[in-house]
């Protein structure tokens, strides 16, 4: 049995439902995160698991107990708030220590406890400071050292990335794995960066207004998305309605706004449904050639690669083309479009137009 | 362009300086004149004054006991106005503004006002005494007016809104999710309150403190009407000077005492408050 269960965790404040029948699971050293919108009722979920909200439905099972008749505070969960919640009127070092004082340590063992998660997170030298005197990377390590030192079962972490520049944010989402992996701690985050989520995780659990949409590696969701919602939310993606019309074992056939369009193999009956092609995967090709026509609209630069807005008759294609260091195609350019069937990816009929 | 924030603070400046720094001025080159009974103010400059009041016990008692007021004042309005103010925190929005209205209400109401009501209760034929002796708990009147203890309680009345103001300002500067994280490490929610709500008040209640204490020891009108001549305190004792013996230099050089004792006061408070919570507060 998995180390933490959801098991048709619900949460209604009222009307609204904020988390609807959440079902899923955690194994043990496992790095989850939960990721969706804004108000899709992360941070309830995890506030539940926490202790912090009663849930209105559901059990939440750890390590085989349930934890619904367990207060928070005898739960043991370490958990890094989104602003961070530090003791201000306390030094590193006693914010560190709070947890285990509480769990009555013995001083000479809480002293080296102390300093090892000080060190794990490298702030040893900046234990005697007061948060209020450190940078925002540095906060969010002490919120970090506090959670671990108690060696809780379970690690929550409440967008704990989210208060910090971009190139901070980057640095510390592998520092945050690393760490991670050296406390050996299974970690459940909440974020709602996309990005962030597929670095760091082992699997991603994706939320959309309190329901679950998808469960799986970083690399499965970005690649098989399971319906329209993970499709666009992870990553850009060219979605369209289309008709399946027909399909075998080899492959399936689908009209898009008049084009005909091969497809891979489909699991979905004939019959409305919506393509997904990523940017990254259409080739640009002479005009006349490959599966469409389009002229380019629009160009960005990114750096690493080029973004296109090209207008078809399927609609607006976003295309993104590495930069190869020679000059792109120009705004007005009439090109052609190809992709092999194998990168599209067939769902059920969503609200895409 | 370097000008500009002079000319901008200018008017400000400018009515504190007359309203304020000229009084002050004029009070303190006051206070080195001398006084005679026939002659009036003689414009000289010596210590005369304040040898006198510091050579006196009779002023060494009014200071005492202005201080002592001041003090359990202070120390009434802390244990008062924190609980007052931890309870307004966690009251929801709606009921919260009802209460802090009800709260600072007080002092919409003139402070001589409150005092005259306090006067009503207080007195020998007062409703507290009438009651009590009419329940026949008492026999003779518990006196209660022209005492310390009268002033101290109708003081406290006017200054609790002070403390609570300040406390609850500092408490909702607090991160609310610090409570939930204590919780989370296993602290109990006694502990909770004296290790993390608590300190994190501190600095409000210390300000508060700091507030009460120089507006009780420089009240006038609660310890007018409530002590009147019998219980005085420094800033009776300056009215009286300056409208009763006429001897304005003598009132004079009582309140400059009166501001540089409050201000040591003051001075020595924040010391050992910045020494005890150092840099972890601010
Ligand atoms: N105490 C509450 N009372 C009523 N509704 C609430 C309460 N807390 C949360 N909600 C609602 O529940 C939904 C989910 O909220 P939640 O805080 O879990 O979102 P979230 O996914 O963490 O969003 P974000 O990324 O913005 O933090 C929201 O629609 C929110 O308005
Ligand atoms: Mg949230």
């Amino acid at each position: 049995m998995a180390f933490l269960t959801l098991d048709g965790l619900t949460k209604r404040y009222g009307e609204v439902t904020a988390v609807d029948s959440l079902s899923c699971s955690v194994e043990k050293g496992e790095f989850v995160s939960l990721l969706g919108p804004s108000g899709c009722g992360k941070t309830t979920t995890l506030q539940m698991i926490a202790g912090f909200e009663q849930p209105s439905a559901g059990h939440i099972r750890l390590g085989g107990r349930d934890l619904a008749a367990i207060p928070a505070r005898e739960r043991g969960l370490g958990i890094v708030f989104q602003s961070y919640a530090l003791f201000l009127h306390m030094t590193v070092r006693e914010n560190v220590a709070f947890g285990l004082e509480m769990r009555k340590v013995a001083k000479k063992e809480l002293k080296a406890r102390v300093e090892r998660a000080l060190e794990l997170v490298h702030l040893g030298a900046l234990a005697d400071r007061y948060p209020r005197a450190m940078s925002g990377g540095q906060r969010q390590r002490v919120a970090l050292a506090r959670a671990l030192v108690i060696e809780p079962e379970l690690l929550l972490l409440d967008e704990p990335l989210s208060n910090l520049d971009a190139k901070l944010r980057e640095e510390m989402q592998l520092e945050l794995r690393r760490i991670q992996r050296e406390a050996g701690v299974t970690t459940l985050m909440v974020t709602h960066d996309q990005s962030e989520a597929l670095a760091m995780s082992d699997r991603v659990v994706v939320m959309d207004g309190g329901q679950l949409q998808q469960v799986d590696s970083p690399f499965n969701v970005y690649e098989t998305p399971r319906c329209s919602f993970v499709s666009t939310f992870l990553g850009k993606s060219n979605n369209f309605a289309a008709m399946l019309e027909s399909r075998d074992a080899t492959g399936s056939v689908l009209a898009c706004n008049g084009v005909t369009l091969r497809g891979p193999v489909a699991h979905l009956r004939p019959g409305p449904a919506e393509i997904a092609i990523r940017p990254e995967r259409i080739r640009l090709a002479a005009p006349g050639e490959g599966l469409l026509r389009g002229t380019v609209q629009e160009r960005v630069f990114l750096g690493a690669q080029w973004m296109l807005a090209i207008d078809t008759p399927l609609g607006g294609f976003l295309v993104a083309r590495p930069n190869s260091g020679a000059q792109e195609v120009e705004i007005g350019a009439e090109v052609g479009l190809d992709w092999s069937p194998a990168d599209m990816r067939i769902l059920p009929a969503g609200e895409a137009a | 362009m370097t000008s500009r924030p002079w000319l901008l603070s200018g008017p400000a400046l400018t009515l504190f300086g007359v309203l304020l720094l000229v009084p002050l001025a004029m009070t303190f080159v006051l206070s080195f004149n001398s006084f005679d009974f026939y002659e009036g103010i003689i414009p000289t400059a010596s210590f005369a004054n304040y040898a006198e009041v510091l050579g006196d016990g009779y002023f060494w008692e009014i200071f005492g006991r202005t201080f002592a007021i001041a003090a359990a004042t202070t120390a009434i309005c802390a244990l008062i106005g924190v609980p007052q103010a931890l309870i307004l925190y966690r009251l929801s929005p709606a009921w919260r503004s009802l209460v802090v209205l009800i709260v600072i209400g007080p002092l919409l109401i003139s402070v001589v006002v409150r005092t005259l009501g306090w006067a009503i209760l207080l007195g020998n034929r007062g409703v507290i005494n009438t009651a009590l002796m009419d329940w026949g708990l008492i026999e003779r009147p518990f006196r209660m007016m022209y005492t310390s203890g009268g002033i101290v309680l109708a003081l406290v009345h006017v200054f609790v809104p002070f403390m609570v103001l300040a406390v609850w300002a500092a408490l909702q500067r607090k991160d609310p999710a610090t409570e939930a994280a204590a919780e989370s490490l296993g602290a109990s929610s006694f502990t909770i309150f004296r290790r993390i709500v608590l300190p994190q008040a501190m600095p409000g209640i210390l300000s508060g403190s700091l507030i009460v204490f120089s507006m009780a020891a420089s009240a006038f009108a609660t310890p007018a009407i409530l002590g009147g001549r019998r219980v005085k305190v420094v800033a009776t004792t300056v009215y009286d000077e300056f409208l009763n013996t006429l001897n304005w230099p003598l009132g004079a050089a009582i309140a400059m005492l009166l501001l540089i004792s409050v201000m040591a006061v003051m001075l020595a408070w924040n010391r050992l408050v910045e020494r005890r919570f150092g840099e972890g507060l601010q």
